[in-house]
Order: structure tokens, then sequence, then C-alpha cells
């Protein structure tokens, strides 16, 4: 299985008790509940992190895009991943993902990628995204055309990476007269690229097609939904004529290693609950601004939202559905196991630092989880 | 009095259309809600002119075509509609995303129409003044910033839409977005050629306008050549709704006088 070690970045020191009298810690958070003396001090223990997961021999380290929030410092993730090549020697490097549809000249994700691809010499992963919902408020870009800006933008990525400039593209929304990279990527043909989801089956589909094989991430769903993504991506590529590798499905998900069950509970209960109630807080309004999902799959959201009543997550609830993975290693290991029997996925992308989960708790859960479950999910 | 409502084809695009009464002809451009009901002030305009209310496509029961991007499609596609409906010396009246849409229609070619009636308009900017943003808000937060007079909020707020106006809510909302999302409410191309819209004007805001606060009053009566403007106490962004019989008066004392 390979195996990710992935950090979103959260700015612990927030006043969770002020943050929650604003309608998000999204979008309209006041940034004056930043103080750029303490985020400093977390950017540099985020890194240390991510650098030490290489120590212990994870395959690769991972970071993401998100913007104007307190839920993660890194509204450009490249900076995080060059800074992570200078202190790191073999890991891989995934950016999962940068936010294609809110730029308005993606040739510069290109380049960028093209940039860590040579600086790294072949180590990075380039993950697709869309952005969330909220990031069509913060960014402005209008979200009826989120998926058209997506395709496009993929595909002009692609072809910067593949075929030789200078060429001109012509999009709808992207046209450019020259497209010529310089750097062009180290790998051959392009970076490996991945696509994290919240499953809708437009992208599941797209993901599968032969053309593309794309890994599919899951993030943050509930054991049975995570399933349901991962065999509904199989049986997709079943309808496409193959059958899917293990290597073409992953699971992003928080997880915590800690001798018992109940040290597990006591240690990290806490945190990833700031990580569901606290820092991913947003309305309907900000996580489904129209036109972001189809008129079906919004609809779907609503019911399911209505079947969940809106109440705060536990994390004794986000055990129970296996949102979150917290307990001893047998306990973590048997929900990694359990995941593998029902959909074959061969990508662990472990959240091991989630909300406001401390530097030494991180650490330790780091240690335990190379130590105690790594060696069985090797081989 | 109740409208008859009918289908109207321009361009092969079915739209749904509503009319009622006799005389002068009146078009009437929904605002970014789409027309949940027939309203009072609708029967208040029919008694004396005769009122066309059409639902924009990609609203109710109107087709979206994939070919209507922006706004400057949707005034093109209704210049395509008074045309082949063969309507001419028209009263437009808009609100709201609907008087934006009047007024693109109007810079475009307005050989075909006699007067404006502008209730609460988007379409232009007041530099650092910011719209209220009703796409953040939330569901009943949006409905109460509409009114001054929170019992009409009440009322709304009140009714469980069934699914099939849950599913209008949604589309017409996907519509919207594609429309005003971005730059937010407005052309930064329109302001500067609203000195074409050569025709008598009336405006009409709320004072209590949450969502194109008053200060935009100014700047449209301002930038129309040829306008008045009515400021109504006590009002919110649907001044045809929260004040029904004064707005119509205010109409018919403007089409019967200046703008006949």
């Amino acid at each position: 299985m390979k195996l990710v070690s992935f950090h979103l970045m959260p700015y612990r020191p927030l006043d969770l008790e002020e943050a929650a009298k604003h309608r998000s810690p999204w979008v309209v958070l006041p940034n004056r509940l930043y103080d750029p003396v303490k985020g400093a001090e977390e950017y540099a223990r985020h890194i240390d992190a991510l650098v030490y997961a290489e120590e212990l021999g994870f395959d690769a380290i991972g970071v993401n895009e998100h913007h104007q929030t307190a839920y993660g410092l890194m509204p450009a993730p490249n900076l995080i991943a060059s800074a992570l090549i200078q202190r790191t020697k073999k890991v891989q490097i995934a950016i999962l993902g940068r936010a294609l549809p809110l730029v308005n000249n993606p040739i510069y994700i290109a380049e960028e990628f093209a940039m860590l691809d040579n600086l790294s010499k072949g180590r990075i992963i380039a993950g697709f995204v869309r952005g969330i919902g909220s990031e069509y408020h913060s960014s402005g870009v209008n979200p009826f055309f989120s998926h058209e800006r997506f395709h496009e933008a993929h595909d002009l990525i692609i072809r910067a990476w593949t075929e030789p400039g200078p060429f001109a593209f012509d999009g709808d929304h992207f046209s450019l007269r020259y497209v010529n990279l310089w750097p062009r990527p180290y790998q051959t043909p392009h970076p490996p690229v991945w696509i994290p989801s919240q499953g809708s089956s437009e992208t599941v589909a797209w993901a599968a097609d032969p053309k593309r094989k794309y890994p599919f991430l899951v993030t943050f769903s509930s054991g049975d939904l995570v399933a349901r993504y991962h065999n509904s991506y199989r049986e997709q590529a079943r309808q496409y004529g193959y059958e899917a590798g293990a290597d073409q499905l992953g699971w992003a998900c928080p997880i915590y290693v800690a001798e018992t069950d109940e040290r597990a509970r006591e240690e990290a209960g806490r945190a990833v609950e700031t990580l569901f109630n606290d820092f991913l807080r947003q309305s309907f309004e900000m996580l489904m601004p129209p036109g972001y999902t189809s008129i079906g799959s919004m609809k779907n959201f609503i019911s399911m939202r209505r079947g969940l009543g809106g109440g705060k997550a536990t994390a004794e609830s986000l055990i129970e559905s296996g949102t979150a993975l917290i307990g001893s290693p047998k306990t973590v290991l048997t929900g990694i196991e359990r995941m593998r029997e029902r959909t074959g996925f061969g990508i662990l992308v472990a959240l091991l630092q989630f909300g406001i989960l401390s530097d030494d708790l991180t650490r330790g859960n780091m240690d335990r989880f190379a130590s105690d479950v790594m060696p069985h999910l090797r081989g | 009095m109740s409208a008859q409502v009918g289908e109207l084809k321009v361009r092969n695009v079915p739209i749904r259309l509503h009319r009622a009464g006799r005389g002068p002809m009146v078009l009437f451009l929904h605002g970014a809600g789409g027309l949940p009901q027939w309203l009072p002030f609708f029967d208040a305009l029919a008694e004396h002119y005769e009122l066309l209310v059409p639902e924009h496509p990609g609203f109710g029961g109107s087709v979206d075509p994939p070919w209507i991007r922006s706004m400057a499609d949707l005034a093109m596609f209704y210049l395509d509609l008074v045309e082949e409906a063969g309507l001419d010396r028209v009263h437009l009246i808009g609100n709201s995303l609907g008087g934006w849409l009047a007024a693109e229609i109007l810079i475009r070619d307005r050989s075909r129409f006699k007067s404006l009636v502008q209730l609460a308009p988007a379409g232009i900017r007041v530099k650092g003044v910011p719209c209220g943003d009703n796409f953040i808000w939330g569901q009943e937060e949006a409905v109460r910033n509409l009114y001054h007079d929170q019992s009409f909020a009440d009322r709304i707020l009140a009714l469980t839409p069934d699914e099939a106006q849950m599913d209008v809510m949604l589309r017409n909302r996907f519509t919207v977005a594609k429309l005003g999302w971005q730059p937010r409410w407005f052309n930064p191309d329109l302001e500067k050629w609203l000195h074409r819209i050569k025709l008598p004007a009336l405006i009409v805001w709320g004072d209590d306008d949450k969502i194109m606060p008053p200060q935009y009053a100014a700047l449209w009566h301002e930038r129309l050549p040829d306008s008045r403007l009515v400021m109504v106490e006590g009002c919110g962004h649907l001044p045809h709704i929260e004040h029904a019989a004064l707005v119509a008066r205010h109409v018919r004392a403007f089409l019967e006088g200046g703008a006949s």
C-alpha cells in the first residue's frame, strides 16, 4: 500500500470561542484573529512534521490548497512543496491539489508544477481539484462555470506538459496564443495526476476514463461512503472495459494511534472534533454555491444533510462511522484492512495531525503509526 | 384578476409568458427570485395596460438554452423576443436583475420602447458601497433582507415549498449565479453607455434596501439622461411588493405623464 503523510496546516492557536461567533472560519472570519508570530511558528512545526514523515518511511508527503481560512494555511501549497523539496531527499511530494478553476491562466499552474518537478528531480504528484464551495466566495470565480473551467484548465495543463510548444490553445474560458513551457516537467510524460474528490459521479466517470485512469482520493467521508465511491469507480472502470488497480483508489482519513483505544480517544478526541466542528464549519450556501455541482447532486446533498440533522460531530460518531480511525494499532489496522477488503484500495492518505492536535501528540502518533501500523501494510 | 399563462417561442426556445389587461403595452422583467406568484402590483397595472410578464430563460417554466451565458446574451435574446413577437411602443419595467436586463436591452436598441421604470435595478456599481451578499446569506436571512417590513418575510417563511417549487428555486438560483456572480451584480461596461437610454425613465428605490443600497439610486439618476427618482420610505429591495399600491400609482402617473 502506498502511504502518504498528509497535512492541512491548520491555524491551531485560533480562539475557537471567538471564531464560533462568526458565520464560518472560512471566507469571513476576521483576520485580526491571525497572529503572525504564532502563525510563523505553526508553519515551522507543520513543515517539520512532514519532513519527519520521510524519516519514518512514508512514500509521499502531502499538502493542499485552501484560501482565506483558519482551516489550512496554504493558499499557495507549491510554496510549501518547494520548501519540502529542499529538506527531503527521496520522498514524493503530493500537492493534493491545486484548484484549477480559480486561476485566470492555468499555464501558471503547469509552470509551477513543472518547476517543482525539476527542482525535486521527479518527485512531484500533481493533484487537481476544483476547490471547495467556499473558495468560489473567496475568489469570486463563478461556480456556475466551475466544471467547465476545471476541464478546460486540465486539458490545457496536460497539453502544455506533453505537446511540443509553442502552440495555441483555444478554449472558451482560457484562450492563449502561446503555450510553450519552460521548463518542461522532469517526469515523462508528466507528473502523476491524482484527483481528490468528494465523490460526485461526474468526477468518478471522468477520472476513471481509460484516457486518464487518474487515482481517485475520497476525502473526509464515512466508511460506507468511501466504499461506495471506490466501488463506483471500480464499476465505472468495468464499464470502460478494464479493472481498476489498487493504485487508482485512495482514501484520505484522519488517523490517530495510541497504546489503547481509550488513550487514543482521550488524546485525539477533542482534536478530531475541532477539525469537523470548528475548522470545517460552513453553511450550505458556502459549501454549495449554485452551479458548483449539478442540480441533482445538490438535491442529494440537501436530503443527506436533512438526514444528518445538522448536529455536531462527536469523536464517538466519527469513529463509529469510520470517518476517522482513532485507537490502538490493532483498531486502526483493522479499520484499514476492512476497507481494503471492501474496496481493494491501495493509497492511504493519512492525516496524522488534525484540528488542534499538538506537536507532541502528532509526533507520538506518527511514531506509533510508523512502528505499529505501517509494517503490516507493506508486503 | 388572473393572468393568462402561455408559451412563447423565441428562436425555438420556449419560455413561459404571463399576460393580463388591455391598453398600452407594458413589459415587466422580473428579478433574481423569478416569478413565484402573480402579484397585486400586476393586477393594478393590468387595469390600464396590457401587461406582459415573461419568465426569463433558465427561470421558472422557461427553458435555458446553453448559449445564454451572460446578461449580454439575455439582452440580445429579449431583443429577438420583442422583434419576433412584433411588440412595439413598449413601456419597460425591471426589478433588480430585471432592471439590469432592461438597461442592457435599451443601450443596445431602444427603438421599440417608449419608457423605462427601474425598481431597484442591479447592473452598475458604486465603488466602496458593496451590495448585500445574498449568495452567502442563509435562506431565512436572505428572505428577511429583501424586506423592510418583516411581516412580508414572515409570511414567506411560514410556507413550506413542495418539491416542484424547491426545484424551481434551485434552478432560478443556478441561473442567477450564471448571470450575476462575477462581477457581482454589475457589468463594468454598462454605466458608460447609460446615456444611450434616451427615454423618459422613472427610478423607484426603497430607503431600506439591503441588497442594492440607496446610494445606487443616485448614480442611476445621474446616468440616465431623462430620469426622475422616487425614494420610498420604509421599503426594502422589492418596492412593487412592499408598497404595491403606492408604486403602481407612481408608475401610472409616470406613464400617463411624461412617458406617454
